[in-house]
């Protein structure tokens, strides 16, 4: 996978992040969204945050896997592409839903708990974008660094969950059950690599490895 | 399918009509999908002919109606509703149809006939989501006697001066104007009359979210997003603040007294 280290590979994959973004604000512009562009936008920006998500927690699993050790260099990027498309998400909602009405939204995030599962799962999500540059790797130490980025595990449960709240009403789990037995088996297997007896006698013989295993 | 203007107060709203285009390509019709661009792609599977309404339970003229001997039974008259989505949207839309009563006058209802139940088809051939776990089939509606009387409570049979498109209940559907649009049963095979509160599909799904009544209430949150203001399809823009949802979706006026000292926020 020579590829993947080809100096065009960053901006090309960047490009590719953007285009649900770019696809969505022509659709709005043109009008071909739809009857109801604005629940189309919301919705739309919420899936592919869900996307990224799977995505991103997908780049550890591969690399090891396929043995593709370049793929750790796209990681980041997608990561704060997942953050990007969360926070339009919010934008949308807010924007299109609450006419930007701050003490609206307030009220209505504490109101309805499948909102503020949402809230806050965006808002670690911010943090960790937050946190995603090499000087704040630097600056907090690795391992201190590690344990935080650990908590886009619960990222993904918020968003499951919120995800499951908000189709709840209709009863309609489809795309829950999917989105979920996805991030399920990639969390899955990074437990089963933690646990298992090849795990052991990995760490046996590398004890002191620095990087991150993800 | 022409209509002659309607004389029923409160019948005819002023207001600008939606597009025949976003009215008949944003469907809720479970039976063909949950997404509401599926009903318009999918319900041209839908077979309108034959068509009959079987009419059962409290009535003294009970029997299975043709659609032709229900198309004649009273004239067809052009009701211009506003329909508020209980998801927060909501059109206006040029209905062609007769008030409900007409019907119900037609097969008399017994004394003990309190509510009046609409079901609808459920067939698998044709419907290709009847069958998944979202609802319980057929879908089930339900009016109570007075509301079901209601010279606005109308048996709708086309739009925009056509007959029904499939997707949007095709060939006879209901039209309650006052309340959330999943009160209005399309395409109706049966019409019983009961002595008790019929279960509704909604209310079965989730009781704490849809109840009987149903009525369009600003005041009355939905567990999950708040009631008290509307999008209106096709003509509110992207960043336009949301209009004010009305009380009764602004047809107080008409039928405020059937509630008259009824708790709305219990009753939802």
């Amino acid at each position: 996978m020579k590829l993947l280290l080809h100096p065009a590979a960053k901006p090309v994959v960047f490009a590719l992040c953007l285009l649900p973004f770019a696809w969505l604000t022509w659709g709005a512009f043109a009008n071909t969204l739809g009857a109801n562009p604005a629940e189309h936008l919301i919705r739309a920006t919420g899936d592919w945050t869900l996307r990224f998500l799977c995505i991103v927690l997908a780049v550890s699993p591969l690399r090891v896997m396929a043995g593709w050790p370049a793929l750790a260099r796209f990681r980041r990027m997608l990561g704060v592409f997942c953050w990007f498309y969360g926070a339009l998400h919010l934008l949308c909602y807010a924007w299109f839903d609450m006419g930007l009405d701050v003490p609206d939204i307030a009220a209505d995030i504490a109101k309805r708990p499948f909102i503020l599962v949402g809230f806050l799962g965006l808002v670690l999500l911010t943090l960790l974008a937050a946190t995603s540059f090499n000087r704040a790797i630097k600056a907090m130490g690795a391992r201190r660094w590690q344990a935080l980025h650990k908590a886009v595990y619960l990222v993904a449960g918020l968003g499951i969950l919120h995800f499951f709240w908000m189709r709840s009403g209709k009863n309609d789990f489809a795309e829950v059950a999917v989105y979920a037995a996805i991030l399920g088996v990639l969390l899955g297997w990074r437990l089963w690599r933690r646990f298992s007896p090849a795990a052991a006698t990995r760490r046996a013989s590398a004890p002191a490895r620095p990087r991150a295993r993800g | 399918l022409p209509g002659a203007r309607s004389a029923v107060a409160g019948a005819v709203t002023m207001e600008k009509l939606t597009s025949y285009e976003d009215a008949s390509s944003y469907n809720n019709f479970y039976e063909f999908g949950t997404d509401k661009a599926d009903p318009a792609r999918n319900a041209h599977t839908l077979k309108t002919d034959p068509w009959s309404v079987e009419i059962e339970g409290l009535v003294k003229k009970p029997g299975k109606y043709a659609l032709e001997d229900l198309l004649k039974l009273s004239a067809q008259e052009e009701r211009i509703y506003r329909m508020r989505c209980v998801e927060g949207w909501s059109m206006v839309i040029p209905w062609v149809g007769y008030s409900l009563s007409a019907l119900i006058q037609k097969v008399e209802p017994q004394p003990g006939a309190k509510y009046v139940e609409f079901l609808t088809l459920a067939d698998p051939k044709t419907m290709p989501f009847v069958g998944s776990r979202v609802l319980s089939w057929p879908y089930a509606e339900g009016l109570r006697m007075d509301e079901a009387m209601h010279p606005l409570t109308l048996l709708s049979f086309g739009m925009y001066g056509e007959v029904l498109p499939k997707q949007n209940g095709a060939p006879v559907r209901l039209v309650v104007p006052w309340k959330y649009g999943f009160k209005n049963a399309k395409s109706i095979v049966k019409i019983r009359f009961v002595d008790k509160e019929p279960a509704t599909a909604w209310n079965k799904a989730a009781a704490n979210e849809y109840g009987f009544y149903s009525n369009v209430n600003p005041n009355v949150d939905h567990p999950r997003w708040s009631q008290a203001t509307e999008r209106r399809i096709g003509e509110d823009g992207l960043f336009a603040k949301k209009r004010k949802t009305l009380l009764f979706n602004g047809y107080e006026a008409q039928v405020g007294q059937l509630y008259a000292g009824m708790d709305l926020k219990k009753n939802y």
